[in-house]
């Protein structure tokens, strides 16, 4: 019987050394399990927000009510409560087809009791919406506190509200604006990220916005190692009426950056905007190049303003670990979170908010040069919910 | 502080004998722990939910494992269904009676389609053929130029033509006739699946050339979205396979899991690399591994199925029970256990040890040292045939490095835990049950020794 000795070894060995019983503990899920338990850094949310005006708004939360609402039978704790008979959502409902149903999650839980069910569903929810189970968890048992505590109303709207302004209390203080040098030369801004987000795409979309503003801007094709990727800047310059500088294929990254920052001060143009090749975060050599790609860019001429992150809407848990990693490496300032005009929802930045600070600037909802908006925390939590 | 001692001890060994069956709290205790581990892995929401429900079915009441700890057991067989579940049957390509065989590749936006294209017109060179790839991506810029700038990276020509992607299809399959290709590789543009017209334009695609394969390329880092993005794609289009990208990264991949669960079809590549020659057949254990993100629990439950010496340890269980286990029988058996892991790990996992004796540190240098002193010993200090004096100790304390307080520490717990096991003596043997039978020095009360119970290990 090995188990039988493996225990009797455990003890003896445990006895032998003298090592009391009781004494140091360690957690045990840092043992098993991955998963690290992150320092949760979510704003405690203010008063109960006005219901939002917004036309797209699917949800109309009600006015903050002056007495407490009148609780249905007993108040009773929660786990306890009878659960009514009712028909659990099925999964491909929950997923939906569109972005926008009316109503949503408040539908599904309207006019029930608040119960274990109800916390379930938001939990779905978030999770559906790839906010991570760290994220989640603690966004919910600070709600099921304060639902304790008789600080958020016990129905499904109080709750569902209270939700929503605790989740875009995350974004709060940021600006969604990219920062512009304010010196004499060319603002610099570095687009990085991992392969396929739409770096090339988005800087097209930022060259149109900029060139509505009235400002110049200069395209620097430093992704020098895609097939094709200078071919694919050039008819995004040609679109949005910017310059590109390129270098010759498999060249130094960063001479093409430099080569543009010249361009751009000598021309007095006022932007530079940097394309570079995606990649992995877990490659080592790349990362450096990109930590060299930085220095060149932040010297003067040029101010070095924004190092956007450009991050795909469908990605997972691993986002929060590419804007680690990148932000370890160079630096980041910001977010651009891309294709939210499919069906995923991009919950990860929450986590990614929380946790590194990093602020969502942009948000592209398509391929073509008009589809880039300021990122919107009210607009993008109801989503969430949608 | 020996009675509660001797008490716990008793208590796990009765439920270790008397339990035999995984109980319902410890399996929802693994799966917990196991749901987390999938969504953090990216398995959707859904597909966590079924596959948890699977293996409760399948564990809860199921016979106790006699070499792993519940928890092992638990692990062992969530890793089999991951495994069960990505793998089955693996595809085979087979190729069109009447060429070329058509291959078309479909997708969102930023899967790495183009580049899966080349990848694939290479694997097809090498098992003999001869591919043409058509770029019937007309909608991305410079996408025809990359597949290109590919094509000729790997010597294969390259059709397109500025029209529309249905007619680029349609045409690259009557010029690989033409020109005696015998397969054709058609990438088209990435698209979302809720775009009604982008999907209907790929379903023309495919209603015009009557692909063999169609393969759905997804990157490995998406999350949750995973599956309505699959199930949209496949009822558009009934994939014949799944190419993984990206799996060069360190994203867990449960996207995978969740697109096979829910579209059924067998992934058939992954791209494992920028470079056209990181393209591999897909191997499920690997990744059922990484989704689960426990390698090192699967590591020391193979271990410990292969490594733990079945007859030393019942030897040392018999002499342990008969009060004769010596400090060279605890040596013996304290190697046996460190060769499955840090002893701090193995620790952790017993099977119903209390909370605070799992969590009781234990320093492996403590543990070298006690190793060093027993080492140091004659072969009759270690069996217990030589009083052990002071001059000896002295002897020991300096041969192994250590003191002669460590020495007299170690001889004297040691002691105590002999009296403790001693003092055990009939539960002690009744719970072994496996021992061969001995004339103990104790009558044994109500014994429940079968000897059909001897665990085979």
């Amino acid at each position: 019987m090995p188990l039988i000795i493996i225990v009797v070894i455990a003890f003896a060995v445990v006895l032998v050394l003298g090592v009391g019983v009781g004494l140091a503990t360690r957690s045990r899920g840092s043992r098993t399990l991955q998963g690290p338990a992150h320092d949760r850094a979510v704003d405690r949310p203010g008063q109960a927000p006005q219901a939002p005006a917004s036309t797209e708004e699917a949800l109309q939360a009600p006015p903050p009510s002056e007495e407490p609402a009148a609780l249905e039978g007993p108040a009773v704790l929660e786990g306890e409560v009878e659960l009514e008979a009712f028909e659990r959502p099925v999964l491909r409902e929950r997923l939906g087809k569109a972005r926008r149903l009316l109503g949503g999650y408040l539908d599904s839980i309207r006019g029930r009791t608040v119960d274990d069910s109800t916390f379930d569903e938001l939990e779905e929810a978030l999770l559906l919406a790839d906010a991570g189970v760290a994220t989640t968890t603690k966004v919910l048992d600070d709600l099921r506190d304060k639902v304790r505590t008789g600080e958020v109303e016990r129905t499904p709207e109080g709750l569902l509200t209270a939700l929503r302004a605790d989740l875009e209390a995350i974004f709060e203080g940021d600006r969604p604006e990219l920062v512009l040098g304010d010196g004499e030369g060319p603002t610099v801004w570095l687009f990085v990220g991992v392969n396929g987000v739409g770096k090339t795409t988005t800087i097209g979309k930022v060259a149109a916005r900029e060139r509505d503003e009235g400002r110049t801007v200069v395209l620097a094709a430093a992704d020098t190692f895609r097939a094709a990727a200078g071919e694919q800047l050039e008819t995004w310059a040609e679109r949005a009426g910017a310059s590109l500088i390129r270098g010759a294929e498999g060249a130094d990254p960063s001479s093409v950056i430099f080569d543009a920052v010249a361009h751009a001060a000598a021309k007095h143009a006022d932007l530079v905007l940097a394309d570079t090749a995606g990649r992995l975060h877990t490659k080592v050599n790349l990362m450096e190049e990109l930590r060299k790609v930085r220095r060149i860019a932040e010297r003067p001429p040029g101010q070095l303003t924004e190092v956007l992150l450009v991050l795909d809407a469908t990605t997972g848990q691993n986002g929060l670990i590419q804007a680690k990693q990148f932000t370890e490496a160079v630096g980041v300032s910001g977010i651009v979170l891309t294709k939210l005009d499919g069906t995923a929802k991009g919950g990860v930045v929450l986590a990614i908010r929380s946790e590194l600070g990093l602020p969502i600037k942009l948000v592209g909802v398509g391929e073509s040069a008009l589809d880039l908006v300021e990122f919107d925390p009210s607009e993008f939590v109801a989503a969430l919910f949608g | 502080m020996f009675e509660t001692l001797t008490d716990r001890f008793e208590g796990i060994l009765t439920r270790l004998r008397s339990r035999g069956r995984l109980g319902d709290e410890e399996v929802n205790e693994v799966l917990r722990e196991i749901r987390v581990a999938l969504l953090e892995a990216d398995v959707n929401l859904g597909v966590v939910r079924d596959l948890v429900e699977a293996i409760r079915a399948r564990c809860t009441g199921a016979a106790l494992s006699k070499s792993l700890t519940p928890a092992q057991q638990v692990i062992k067989v969530v890793n089999e269904e991951l495994t069960a579940t990505l793998g089955g049957e693996a595809l085979k390509i087979q190729y069109a009676s009447r060429p070329p065989t058509v291959v078309l590749l479909a997708g969102l936006q930023g899967a790495g389609k183009t580049t899966v294209a080349a990848k694939l017109a290479r694997w097809f060179k090498q098992q003999g053929r001869n591919p043409l790839l058509v770029a019937a991506d007309l909608q991305r810029p410079a996408a025809v130029e990359q597949l290109r700038i590919l094509g000729e990276d790997v010597g294969v020509p390259v059709f397109s033509e500025p029209t529309d992607p249905v007619a680029v299809a349609r045409k690259g399959v009557a010029e690989a006739e033409r020109l005696g290709r015998d397969v054709v590789i058609i990438d088209t543009a990435g698209r979302l699946a809720i775009d009604e017209a982008l999907m209907a334009e790929v379903q023309a695609i495919s209603q015009a050339v009557g692909p063999q394969y169609t393969f759905f390329v997804i990157d490995a880092m998406t999350g949750q979205d995973a599956v309505q993005t699959a199930e949209a794609f496949n009822e558009a289009l009934a994939l014949d396979g799944v190419v993984l990208t990206k799996v060069d990264g360190d994203a867990r991949g449960g996207a995978a899991l969740s697109v096979k669960h829910v579209v059924g079809k067998p992934i058939a590549f992954v791209s494992t690399g920028e470079r056209t020659a990181d393209f591999e057949t897909f191997h499920p254990d690997r990744l059922a591994s990484r989704i689960l993100g426990m390698g090192d629990v699967l590591g020391l439950i193979e271990k410990t199925e292969r490594e733990y010496d079945q007859g030393v340890a019942e030897k040392a269980t018999e002499r342990l029970m008969a009060g004769k286990f010596s400090l060279e029988d605890f040596l013996e058996q304290l190697q046996q256990v460190k060769r499955m892991g840090p002893l701090q790990g193995v620790l952790g996992m017993l099977p119903g040890v209390p909370k605070d004796f799992r969590n009781a540190t234990i320093d492996d240098r403590d543990v070298g040292r006690v190793e060093a002193i027993i080492k140091s010993m004659t072969s009759d200090e270690r069996r217990g045939l030589a009083v052990i004096d002071g001059s000896r100790r002295m002897r020991i304390a300096n041969g192994s490095g250590t003191s002669t307080t460590d020495v007299n520490n170690l001889l004297r717990q040691f002691k105590e835990m002999q009296k403790m096991v001693r003092s055990l003596g009939p539960v002690g043997s009744r719970l072994a049950g496996g021992a061969k039978q001995k004339p103990s020095k104790r009558k044994q009360k109500g014994s429940r020794f079968t000897p059909s119970s001897r665990g085979a290990g």
